[in-house]
């Protein structure tokens, strides 16, 4: 990574958010060599290089993302790894996982040595990609998962895109298991779903929008819990958006099966109404649901029962979003956004600041194996944010190659000030 | 939490609630939808004029830009542009021009630049005219003339023409829509438009298959039932049922459907008497009316027709009047800023 060392640093002041879901007051944390030195009264005394003012912010751990798509390699129209992580970095994430749709797919560990070379010397946070579970994501024959885990891959799955039948999911569930990888679904019946692209409830009926139902999602979430229960892979549901698919993992957890879960933050923020003024930004899958299945999802995390939010992060040219909505590309440009959104629903009272933060950073850290804590001797990745300043998306203020962000037109509440990964500046704000 | 207005209002209506573009019937209050019906009311004389012509558009330009070929609708849009003395280009852009690979946007870019003041757009997805108005050019009025299973406001609004016609008022009348509400975006603008002039009851009667999820959200009732659905009707309006139905399980056969919701004489003798027969066309005889119901006493389908011609000269009309008065508006607003 290309950015400035910061020999050691001290951050003052402020929140600390240590990533076991307490907040305490920051007397200080020393930074250096790419470590977090000293926290607390030990950094108090110590003097460094450079000292950074946190006051009024909060310091938390980097932001981890099970689910971001850089577009690299393949769709530089759309964005890259230098754009997209930089976006990352200015949304607070010091990790993000790459999803496999790209082109060609990450179905080989060439494919994935060249996200990890991008990553080392254009990125600006760390990139874990995700292997396909089946070749060219074709849902059909499986790919090469030891070799993709070998490689480098934290998982594998089949991006947004299905797997062609049941019996192939279950060998694809089996064969992961078989190396330890956990897998990753969004789920999505095809054939329910068929040509639909937004959710089949009121506004698509208003509008005569193309509808795919909820129960494209709970169909495939019974199917594919079932499917882990017998096999007993890893199971990681990406982007729910039913809130019954919520009641469905924590029964499933009750009975003891291995699954994890995920939300993209705009499933926490809007609903189906976004679409009513045929707003092709708000196209994406899943689609939006009902004001009720957006309540059960923000319940969903503040329960732990889901446990990660990502960004879900689609940046698109501006083609792809110009056109007549069925007509449009699915996504958001999101990943900048997904801290302030998060902050929205504290400022409302749906979320405790604490949950939401442990769903960016403890929450998709465990699904990983991995952990995302401030503590001495771990890794520098962080960031600091200023939860009472605003900011607003904007061609001039947004980093992504993608411009088509949730808002755009009015000021949201959480400013990143810094973001560190291990040590090295990744985001300062300019301000 | 909404992202944005529910209704377009901000897109169809000028600042002083005049339309300047028309897209769907969402969001009009009853007063502009009687005003477009009595403006319709006064362009009917001229049609049974020797000379029939008004010279409200003159020197304006109407581009009839259907992306989904329809005959019928188009000929009534450009004889209703012609008798408002307007020039009329009529390009069907249907999917090949999109298969060569042109985007929508590239495709406006292009008629732009040939000056026009008008678009009619018909597309086969819904909300393509909204895109439309959204991307040209101020000034230039954009006339919904059917975009996927969204609205069909003309249509509806020259339906509700023929109703006034037949019922004089809209007051307490039991109005029945029957067939594939699913797949129709005229039902979706006749239901609005019903609720809006103040109908006392609309029913829509189909198969479960045939009906979108939530559809009394819309306002109104369902009914599985057909002879139950008939009972008390003041109107009834079928609609067309498309042959391919058959192929997504959505239905089992057209022998079915037709026993079932097809109109014929007896169950239209379980409406009121005098029960009103209507029909968007192109009617498939048969499949959802039978021809003695179509062609009989009750029907007015062929008034359908005609007042297709008026109602959309009196869109077009007040659409255009309601992009010169924002042009003039405009204007004002910026001398009254150099004053």
């Amino acid at each position: 990574m290309s950015h400035q060392h910061n020999d050691s640093l001290k951050i003052t002041g402020g929140t600390l958010f240590d990533g076991s879901g307490t907040e305490t007051d920051n007397p200080g944390l020393l930074v250096r060599n790419g470590r977090i030195e000293a926290l607390g009264s030990a950094a108090v005394s110590a003097s460094a290089a450079q000292e950074f003012d946190a006051s009024g912010c909060v310091i938390a751990p980097g932001f981890i993302d099970l689910c971001c798509n850089l577009r690299e390699p393949g769709n530089g129209q759309k964005g890259n790894i230098a754009s997209e992580t930089r976006a990352a970095a200015h949304g607070g994430f010091t990790t993000v996982c790459a999803s496999p749709e790209t082109s060609p797919v990450n179905d080989s560990s060439a494919v994935t040595h060249l996200i990890r070379e991008g990553a080392d010397s254009r990125g600006s946070v760390r990139v874990l990609p995700v292997g396909a579970i089946t070749r060219g994501l074709d849902g059909e024959m499986l790919s090469d998962m030891a070799g993709l885990k070998n490689a480098g891959c934290v998982a594998v799955g089949n991006g947004s895109r299905g797997v062609r039948n049941a019996r192939i999911l279950r060998r694809c569930m089996a064969y992961a298991q078989t190396f330890g990888l956990t897998v990753m679904f969004s789920p999505e019946n095809q054939a329910l779903a068929a040509d639909g692209y937004s959710h089949d409830g009121q506004v698509a009926t208003r509008l005569g929008l193309l509808g795919i139902p909820e129960v494209a999602e709970t169909a495939a979430v019974m199917e594919m819990l079932l499917l882990a229960e017998e096999t007993g892979v890893k199971l990681h549901l990406s982007q729910l958006s039913s809130g019954r698919s919520v009641q469905m993992l924590a029964d499933a957890r009750k009975r003891g099966i291995q699954v994890t879960a995920d939300v993209a933050m705009h499933q926490l923020s809007f609903t189906e109404e976004a679409l009513a003024g045929f707003d092709s930004r708000f196209h994406v899958r899943p689609p939006l649901r009902s004001e009720a299945d957006r309540q059960a999802l923000v319940a969903g995390v503040r329960d732990g029962v889901i446990d990660a939010i990502v960004s879900q992060h689609q940046p698109h040219d501006s083609a792809a979003k110009q056109a007549p909505l069925p007509a449009t590309e699915p996504g958001l440009s999101s990943i900048e956004s997904v801290l302030s959104l998060g902050l929205e629903l504290v400022a409302r009272g749906e979320l405790e600041r604490a949950r939401l933060l442990s769903a960016l950073t403890a929450g998709p850290a465990s699904v990983l194996g991995r952990n995302a804590r401030l503590a001495e001797g771990e890794a520098a990745d962080l960031c600091v944010f200023a939860p009472e300043q605003s900011w607003q998306p904007s061609v001039q203020t947004l980093v992504s190659a993608g411009r088509h962000a949730p808002v755009l037109d009015r000021e949201l509440p959480g400013r990143v000030r810094l973001t560190l990964v291990a040590g090295r500046t990744a985001w300062a704000d300019p301000a | 939490m909404t992202a944005n207005d529910p209704s377009p209002n901000h897109l169809q209506l000028t600042r002083d609630g005049q339309l300047r573009h028309f897209l769907t019937l969402d969001g009009l209050g009853r007063e502009l939808l009687t005003d477009i019906l009595d403006t319709a009311d006064s362009f009917i004389e001229v049609g049974e004029r020797r000379i029939k012509k008004v010279p409200l558009l003159r020197g304006r330009t109407v581009v009839n830009l259907f992306f989904e070929s329809s005959t019928r609708t188009r000929s009534t849009f450009e004889l209703a542009a012609k008798r408002l003395s307007a020039d009329v280009l009529n390009l069907d852009i249907n999917t090949s021009a999109t298969s060569k690979g042109e985007s929508l946007s590239d495709t406006l870019l292009n008629l732009e630049a040939m000056a026009s003041d008008m678009f009619v757009v018909r597309h086969s997805q819904s909300g393509a005219p909204h895109f439309i108005a959204e991307s040209v050019t101020p000034g230039v009025a954009i006339i919904n003339a059917g975009d996927g299973r969204h609205a069909h406001p003309t249509q509806a609004m020259l339906d509700m023409l023929t109703i006034r016609q037949h019922k004089g008022s809209f007051e307490g009348l039991k109005v029945a829509i029957v067939g594939d509400v699913l797949h129709s975006r005229v039902a979706r603008s006749q239901i609005r438009a019903l609720n809006v002039l103040g109908a006392g009851e609309v029913r829509v009667i189909a198969p479960g298959t045939l009906l979108p999820r939530d559809v009394e959200d819309l306002g109104c009732t369902v009914e599985y039932d057909m002879a139950r659905g008939m009972q008390d009707l003041d109107v009834v309006i079928m609609l067309r049922l498309q042959k391919e139905r058959m192929e997504g399980a959505l239905l089992p056969s057209e022998r079915e459907f037709y026993r079932l919701y097809g109109l014929n004489q007896d169950k239209l003798a379980l409406a009121k008497p005098d029960c009103i027969v209507m029909h968007p066309g192109p009617i498939n005889r048969g499949v959802e009316i039978e021809s003695a119901v179509a062609d009989g006493p009750q029907s007015v389908i062929l008034n359908q027709v005609t007042n297709g011609i008026a109602i959309r000269m009196a869109v077009m009309s007040m659409a255009m009047g309601g992009q010169v008065a924002e042009r003039q508006q405009k204007h004002s607003d910026h001398e009254g800023a150099r004053a």
